[in-house]
């Protein structure tokens, strides 16, 4: 198998991963928050994937070097695979656009900017902890 | 517990697509810009918003609960992605900060622009099978 077929390889593993657990974690944020009534309609559930993914994505950069010197491969898994994969935009442009149907204008904006703004807090936070550990 | 195996697959398929994507642009030279990440956002947005047209309640299509969510939470999940998007502004941020505030600006526009064009056209052609159809 040449290099290029295992790192896609690679890549197609941690994606399938990465979509399960962001179709299992957005589905039970969601409903966690339907039921403690917060702020109903608004997308809870793809907000916390993006932002745990965005930290674990900083992380992952921070050790970098570290990681690829171990496995190359392992990074690309890990990074464009799994973290790529359990964040999404499709989603949460649907969703922002269904906020904007509905006449919540308020909430498209929350949504719009506190998805910005806490995923690159997200990294910038994952990529001093890694400073931190290594 | 099949629901979840066509999310991976559909996940895998999207983030080695995504993956296909940024190595055909890594090839072409290093890039100042992350034109592949906004391109696989903008268009995984676009294809979101058309199955979500054609796929909702009450139109001429009717599929599974297992089609939608291997398109929308598998295919267009896995394809488009926060968490590189969040990594990569941040950097641009960092080193050139009008370059990363253009790609913050540029994501967010395309990428609504695009689900709200996609389910546009989703529910035009919704309509028109329905008119040709009954």
């Amino acid at each position: 198998m040449s290099q290029y077929w295992l790192n896609i390889f690679a890549v197609a593993a941690g994606s399938a991963l990465g979509g399960v657990l962001r179709y299992w974690v957005s589905t039970a944020v969601q409903h966690q928050a339907e039921k403690w009534r917060a702020w109903r309609g608004f997308p809870w559930g793809t907000l916390v994937v993006n932002v745990t993914g965005a930290i674990l994505a900083g992380l992952l950069i921070g050790l970098s070097v570290r990681l690829a010197a171990w496995s190359a491969e392992l990074q690309l898994l890990l990074l464009i695979g799994f973290c790529g994969s359990y964040t999404t935009v499709s989603s949460f442009a649907l969703q922002t656009l269904a906020l904007g149907r509905s006449g919540n204008w308020l909430g498209v904006a929350a949504n719009l900017l506190g998805s910005l703004l806490l995923c690159l807090l997200g990294v910038y936070l994952g990529r001093t902890l890694a400073g931190v550990w290594l | 517990m099949t629901l979840a195996l066509w999310i991976a697959l559909g996940s895998a398929l999207g983030g080695s697509a995504r993956f296909m994507l940024a190595d055909l642009s890594m090839r072409m030279g290093p890039q100042a810009f992350p034109w592949d990440t906004l391109a696989v956002n903008t268009l995984g947005s676009l294809l979101i918003g058309v199955v979500a047209a054609l796929s909702a309640t009450g139109g001429r299509f009717v599929v599974s609960s297992r089609w939608r969510q291997f398109w929308m939470t598998g295919v267009c999940g896995g394809f488009t992605t926060f968490s590189i998007f969040s990594v990569q502004s941040l950097a641009l941020l960092q080193t050139n900060l009008w370059l990363g505030l253009l790609n913050l600006l540029a994501t967010a526009t395309l990428c609504l622009l695009a689900v709200w064009v996609g389910w546009h056209w989703g529910s035009r052609l919704d309509r028109t099978t329905t008119e040709v159809n009954g």
